[in-house]
């Protein structure tokens, strides 16, 4: 009896579909789905939902979680996460406010901050990939860690003075467009994280990384760097993200962004990605953040109150867990069904 | 067993070092600085359109006119600092009680948490939906102000009540009382209640940066510093429960561990004064250590009967939202544009008088004690 090697056996599950450009099926191609059916739902029964000065609003108060979630999205597939991102972005905006409080320069201050934003993602890169700790613990001790530095930085006072230059920049749009001027370095980023997820070498050994680590090691792959400048990717487009937050509310505070490690990591979620690593596509992820957006703006614009939206952002996240397993369950079934010798596409 | 560094390794670590150096150096020889600000003076360049519309000056150049008719269906939108907030559920039925009297539609809406990025979403979808009048009470009194801007540019009048904002972003600030009497009011009653007027107090706020908590704190520095009577009196440490039940809860319980000798907890905020009160009155400190502050009537009545709390003060939030509505309904009409010396009519609370920086003042806070809190009921 031969096997043909094209196909695997007839009783394995199918293949993950993490790699490359299979990666852009199924679960990405339904969230955005769902995003346009929202969006069209919202703009028919929301009033003032369908207008340019809403959906600048929405970009605005999506633009910090789509900057963390893009690294973020890499972060989980090779199996790790991070959750000391909103530490990283209150820190950032205290240091930032105090910078600001002693007469350093704007400019040079900006600057500082997403150096220090590498080096604390460095740090969480040094537990997880020197001392083999479990991310999941390092960084909710890193979270707890880096907002209390925030605190001892600023204390509890908020530096609001920035020059209106720089905030009504952050906020106004461009010329002739409805959009505000921070979608241009988002559309950047998604681009070169895109490109590097999908299309490079480095890219593809994240989905072996999180696959199998064994295997990807064996491979030739670097896992510790890899994961090392991870991190400090996460750091900075985190210290960048309080950059621009504390640019947009004009105001510096040791507890900006409280919490929002549990909105990116739900939009990533949303967008597809497995929790357990190997799996998911970067315009799922954005697509993600847009659905979160959409639906917190267009839930608020039609009145109904905070309460009910979190019990909403909830049910969406236990959702897009359960039915990426729901789903791949029903392929197993599907799978056993078939004759031998077949496998479903 | 790692592997082995290539040796590309160090020179891109290099190249990526020397760039932020330059980069540093670049910025740091010149670039705006804060001093340059405040030379400068504080004056917003226009940008292209999300301009901060200066109303306020638009407004000030029209006369006021007293006998105005307040139009139909006037939008007041009641946006606090947090709901589910039993203070400013109160306060909300006093404004929507209001509304209807001038016959407006009223809409409350708010953050479920005290803070001020959740305010300025809650603002910003305000101003999409074109309310005529915000009553806001402000989480941060700089974090919000972009918002409000951008709101009044879209022709809303902004009143802030209870919490104020910045001035020059608000167009008038409903003010419960005085901040010193406020303050007054507070160390009056701990000085009562102290003995011999002295003792160690530690004060239990809400939020870090709430305005009113704020205000009136530093104010209560200040007095302890400026009066005789006051002296003897210690503020030993600040705690923030903000506005959160189980925190303010915790909180107290580590005051009272952190400093064994403490005599009173003031708590300006009413969740804080009725987690403490519930605390102490299930512990071994009830009737040793004084709770008083800031509380309503019905929350602190058991607290009150058993002795826990001996007298507490506040002023009625329902007549404060009630007098917000009004006060916004008249800005809006026109009746009046914000001047100091302006008069209005709010409805049952009678003639108000705008005061000096925009700021109408309800009246005196009522202390509550055994004696009459069974005479209030909210």
């Amino acid at each position: 009896m031969t096997l043909d090697p094209a196909t695997p056996p007839p009783d394995t599950p199918p293949v993950p579909r993490g790699r490359g450009w299979g990666a852009l099926a199924t679960w990405d191609v339904a969230v955005i789905a769902v995003v346009i059916a929202v969006w069209i739902v919202a703009a028919v029964f929301v009033d003032n939902f369908a207008n340019a000065r809403n959906l600048s609003f929405l970009l605005l108060d999506i633009a910090a979680i789509a900057l963390i979630a893009m690294p973020m999205t890499l972060v989980i597939i090779t199996g790790e996460i991070d959750l000391s991102v909103a530490s990283i972005l209150g820190l950032t905006s205290s240091v930032m406010g105090q910078l600001w409080f002693v007469g350093l320069p704007l400019e040079t201050t900006i600057v500082l901050c997403v150096l220090l934003g590498a080096v604390l993602g460095a740090l969480n890169g040094v537990f997880v990939t020197r001392f083999a700790l479990p991310s999941l613990a390092v960084t909710i001790g890193t979270l707890a860690m880096f907002r209390g530095l925030a605190f001892v930085v600023l204390g509890d006072r908020a530096v609001a003075d920035f020059p209106f230059l720089w905030t009504g920049a952050v906020t106004s749009s461009i010329p002739g467009l409805p959009v505000p001027w921070v979608l241009v370095p988002l559309v950047l980023f998604a681009a070169v994280f895109g490109v590097v997820l999908h299309a490079t070498p480095v890219g593809r050994s994240l989905y072996a990384i999180g696959n199998s680590a064994e295997a990807a090691r064996f491979s030739g792959v670097n896992i510790a760097a890899t994961k090392f400048w991870l991190f400090v990717a996460t750091g900075a487009m985190s210290s960048l993200a309080g950059i621009y937050w504390t640019l947009r509310f004009a105001s510096a505070r040791a507890d900006n962004a409280v919490g929002l490690e549990l909105s990116v990591v739900a939009a990533v979620l949303l967008g597809g990605v497995s929790i357990f690593g190997g799996k998911g596509a970067l315009p799922g992820v954005l697509a993600g953040v847009l659905l979160l957006g959409t639906l917190t703006n267009a839930l608020q614009l039609a009145n109904v109150s905070a309460d009910v939206l979190n019990v909403v952002t909830g049910l969406l996240l236990i959702v897009s867990v359960l039915a990426p397993n729901l789903l791949a369950a029903a392929r197993r079934a599907w799978a056993r069904r078939s004759p031998p010798g077949q496998v479903p596409a | 067993m790692s592997t082995p560094r290539s040796g590309r390794v160090p020179g891109r670590m290099l190249l990526a070092a020397l760039t932020a150096l330059v980069l540093l150096l670049a910025t740091a020889c010149g670039g705006t600085t804060r001093e340059d600000e405040t030379a400068q003076g504080d004056s917003p360049t226009t940008t292209t359109d999300e301009s901060a519309a200066p109303a306020a000056e638009e407004t000030a150049t029209a006369a006021a006119n007293p006998d105005a008719e307040i139009p139909e269906g006037l939008g007041i939108a009641f946006l606090p600092k947090q709901v589910n907030n039993p203070y400013f559920t109160t306060a909300s039925a006093g404004a929507s009680a209001a509304t209807e009297e001038f016959g407006g539609e009223y809409n409350e809406t708010g953050p479920s948490d005290a803070s001020a990025s959740s305010q300025v979403s809650y603002i910003n979808t305000l101003s999409q939906q074109g309310s005529d009048v915000i009553l806001l009470s402000a989480n941060d009194p700089n974090a919000v102000c972009p918002a409000v801007e951008e709101a009044r540019g879209g022709g809303a009048k902004v009143v802030t009540f209870d919490s104020d904002t910045s001035p020059e972003c608000r167009d008038l600030f409903v003010n419960q009382a005085t901040a010193d009497g406020i303050a007054e009011v507070q160390l009056q009653m701990v000085a009562d209640q102290l003995e011999g007027g002295e003792g160690q107090v530690a004060i239990l706020s809400a939020t870090a940066n709430a305005t009113n908590q704020n205000a009136w704190i530093e104010m209560m520095e200040q007095m302890i510093e400026e009066n005789d009577e006051y002296s003897g009196i210690e503020i030993v440490t600040i705690a923030y429960g903000d506005d959160e039940d189980q925190k303010s809860f915790q909180e107290t319980q580590g005051l009272l561990q952190s400093y064994p000798d403490l005599d009173a907890i003031i708590s300006p905020t009413t969740v804080g004064i009725a987690a403490a009160a519930r605390y102490i009155s299930g512990s071994q400190y009830k009737g040793e250590v004084i709770v008083t502050g800031l509380g309503t009537p019905n929350q602190m009545r058991e607290f009150v009967k058993d002795g826990t709390v001996a007298q507490f003060a506040l002023w009625n939030p329902e007549e404060l939202g009630y007098l917000a509505a009004h006060t916004g309904a008249a800005l809006a009409a026109g009746q009046i544009t914000g001047q100091e010396g302006e008069t209005f009519t709010a409805g049952d609370l009678g003639e108000y008088t705008v005061e000096a920086d925009g700021v109408v003042v309800l009246g005196p806070p009522t202390v509550f004690e055994e004696s009459n809190i069974d005479d209030f009921d909210f």
